[in-house]
């Protein structure tokens, strides 16, 4: 269960080019390139004629020609060349979905074209904002996209979960403020007078290399639905106002993540890391990646073994905790959007609350 | 044809949108979703011969009641299927298929010129629509007999102002196709909507000018034709067979109810599967396909069995 009428991160900018890319966006097999002049193209990946993947074809110019008998699409997928006649059929096109490059990203709207406004594409302008450096990768999830929401929406698995990196005591003695409104659900968390866990401590040293002492732990995670979520992290050495607001003398990330629904029990997740200090370190920047790779390799492990079990338990309904919360909103948002696109009523609370079976039915 | 599901739907009013148009509204069993633009219904008629199956472009007159609307223009010349149409009152129940979405803009921004003769207006009010809410840069050219006899031209106008230019042939406006094709912006695209002559020759405007084919959008149902219909011969040497084709008949269907095998698919001249070769003919072929070009055409050596017709006495034919 997802909403079509929102854009979708489908590529890495670089993933994308003079090459042909399949994908599988929201159930809906798609092809990926550029035009000559660099304009992304997101073409239905089944040929008109006899639904061969199209991206067994070849690029020739702008166009896309079907690998079996030739038959040639323009960038907004009508046909413009059949083998053996002399006209085209006038139904002869794939669908052609919107997209935007953004913030590093292939952006697709699988739903009514109509309604594609590049406005609505998700903040994730640390990405490509010169005040920041980072960089990230694509894990390909064999678990229903609402399960990562379900993990950035909680972060006090860092404490078990993530034990060699991330883990304060302190995570789950502090409760989260909570936030939400239509659109959006809000946590924000901080550990005063703490220990820096080993991943912010390194990042720390970076800076104030001499700096030993107890430091402030900052957690604010921002969903926007459908599948959007933006983690603003950090620790500052105690009594230098980070709490008050000044930040300066602190090391501040942003953890971007975005998923795409693929196939039912299937996602792509797009996640990046970004620092707003020695933003020239590409050392740093590989090694910050490295460390987050190892850290979401252990959501990967969970979450692929969560929907396994999920799966391998049919008659079983999630209990929910009340560190569940924020997923919980989400799911409850997402909710929202799909019952106002399919004109249905939206799901009761309860029935939403376990909803393994859900995750169980559809992506 | 379309293999969607058929529905029952039920005549809600029967208006008169001009002369010989009858606009039909019809309620289906659940709400119709406001159908996208370009979309048309397939409505089984019932004809003395047996059951056939009409397209007709939706109406889109800016209605989100749930209702669907198709108009029909009266051909007594035509197979029986606009007859029975007219026939249809309020509360009267009938077979359809759809909406079937087959005729959708294209998608971006491009220019666009939307042509239209005759009853050929009906899926351009829809495709108008939608341009304006894309805020495209568009224009409608309207033609017809005159303004009394040209279904919405008031609606349309009212829609649209200042985009509609109508050529009424009574009051000497004609459509000069390669006027139309000059005054579409290179890298638009022309939709066209009407008689097979009409498309024929922008067709030939469009390729004379070097533009794009992908850039020419057109729909026909494969009705219209240069002649009037009537009735011929066809034989088959090879197999020994004449048959007669009488007017409502396609050739494809005379030949197959003598038993004679041919491959066909979209029985609307797009596909070319059903095409014969022509050995003679006593008169000009009636082409009605879209699929031969003009060249083709000019050859004279094919047709199409399920649209095209003879306008003489007879044609022999091997296939």
């Amino acid at each position: 269960m997802y909403p079509l009428n929102a854009w979708y991160a489908a590529a890495w900018d670089t993933e994308v080019g003079r090459t042909l890319l399949p994908r599988t966006i929201c159930e809906r097999p798609v092809v990926l390139y550029r035009t000559s002049e660099g304009t992304p193209v997101a073409l239905a990946d089944a040929c008109w004629h006899r639904l061969v993947p199209l991206s067994m074809g070849r690029l020739d110019g702008d166009n896309l020609v079907c690998g079996y008998h030739g038959v040639t699409y323009g960038p907004n997928g009508r046909c413009t060349r059949m083998p053996a006649q002399e006209t085209l059929n006038p139904s002869a096109a794939v669908t052609s979905y919107p997209v935007v490059e953004r913030h590093r990203y292939v952006w697709i709207w699988p739903g009514d074209p109509d309604r594609a406004d590049p406005a609505l594409v998700p903040d994730l302008h640390w990405n490509d904002d010169p005040a920041w450096a980072g960089d990230g990768e694509r894990i390909e999830l064999d678990c229903d996209y609402r399960l990562v929401l379900d993990n950035l929406m909680d972060l006090t698995h860092e404490q078990f979960l993530h034990a060699d990196s991330l883990a304060n005591d302190e995570l789950s003695d502090a409760e989260p403020d909570v936030a939400h409104d239509a659109d959006s659900v809000t946590l924000t968390r901080w550990m005063h007078g703490i220990e820096a866990p080993p991943f912010l401590a390194m990042q720390l040293r970076r800076k104030s290399p001499e700096y030993r002492g107890p430091v402030d732990r900052w957690q604010i995670i921002r969903f926007t639905a459908p599948s959007t979520v933006t983690i603003d992290v950090g620790v500052a050495p105690v009594g230098t106002g980070a709490p008050e607001g000044d930040r300066s003398a602190g090391v501040n990330g942003h953890v971007l993540n975005t998923i795409t629904p693929a196939g039912p029990g299937r996602c792509h997740y797009f996640w990046a890391f970004t620092r707003n200090y020695h933003l020239g370190d590409q050392g740093l920047t590989n090694l910050l990646r490295q460390n987050v790779s190892c850290v979401f390799g252990q959501d990967t492990d969970m979450l692929n073994a969560q929907q396994r079990a999920i799966e391998a338990n049919p008659d079983h309904e999630f209990y929910n905790l009340n560190i569940d919360i924020g997923g919980m909103w989400a799911r409850r948002i997402i909710d929202a959007k799909v019952a106002a696109e399919q004109g249905r009523e939206r799901t009761h609370p309860t029935t939403l609350a376990s909803v393994a079976a859900t995750t169980r039915r559809s992506a | 044809m379309s293999g969607g599901t058929k529905r029952v739907a039920t005549v809600e009013a029967r208006d008169e949108a001009a002369p010989d148009i009858a606009l039909i509204t019809l309620r289906l069993p659940t709400p119709a979703l406001v159908p996208p633009p370009g979309s048309h219904l397939d409505v089984t008629v019932r004809l003395p011969g047996g059951d056939e199956t009409r397209s007709y472009s939706l109406v889109d007159l800016g209605h989100d009641d749930g209702l669907l609307r198709i108009a029909v223009r009266r051909r007594r010349d035509g197979r029986g299927g606009s007859v029975w149409m007219h026939s249809l009152t309020r509360g009267d129940e009938l077979e359809v298929v759809g909406p079937v979405d087959e005729f959708p803009l294209n998608p971006g921004s491009a220019p666009s010129v939307l042509l239209a003769a005759g009853i050929g207006i009906t899926p351009v009010l829809g495709l108008a629509r939608a341009l304006r809410s894309r805020s495209s840069d568009y224009r409608i050219v309207y033609a017809g007999r005159s303004r009394e006899h040209m279904a919405f031209a008031q609606e349309l106008e009212a829609a649209h102002p200042g985009l509609v230019t109508l050529a009424e042939s009574a009051r000497g406006g004609r459509v000069s196709p390669a006027e139309v094709v000059a005054r579409v912006p290179r890298g638009g695209v022309l939709y066209v909507c009407g008689p097979m002559g009409l498309l024929r020759d922008v067709r030939r405007a469009w390729q004379q000018e070097g533009r794009s084919p992908a850039d020419l959008r057109f729909e026909t149902f494969g009705t219209s034709g240069d002649h009037a219909a009537r009735p011929y011969q066809v034989t088959v040497e090879r197999l020994g067979v004449t048959v007669q084709v009488p007017v409502g008949t396609s050739m494809l269907d005379a030949l197959q109810a003598a038993g004679v095998e041919i491959m066909y698919d979209c029985l609307r001249g797009e596909c070319g599967l059903c095409r014969v070769r022509i050995l003679e003919s006593d008169g000009p072929v009636d082409h009605r396909d879209v699929f031969l070009s003009s060249r083709q055409r000019a050859e004279g050596r094919q047709m199409c069995a399920c649209v095209s017709r003879i306008a003489g006495r007879g044609v022999t034919i091997d296939c």
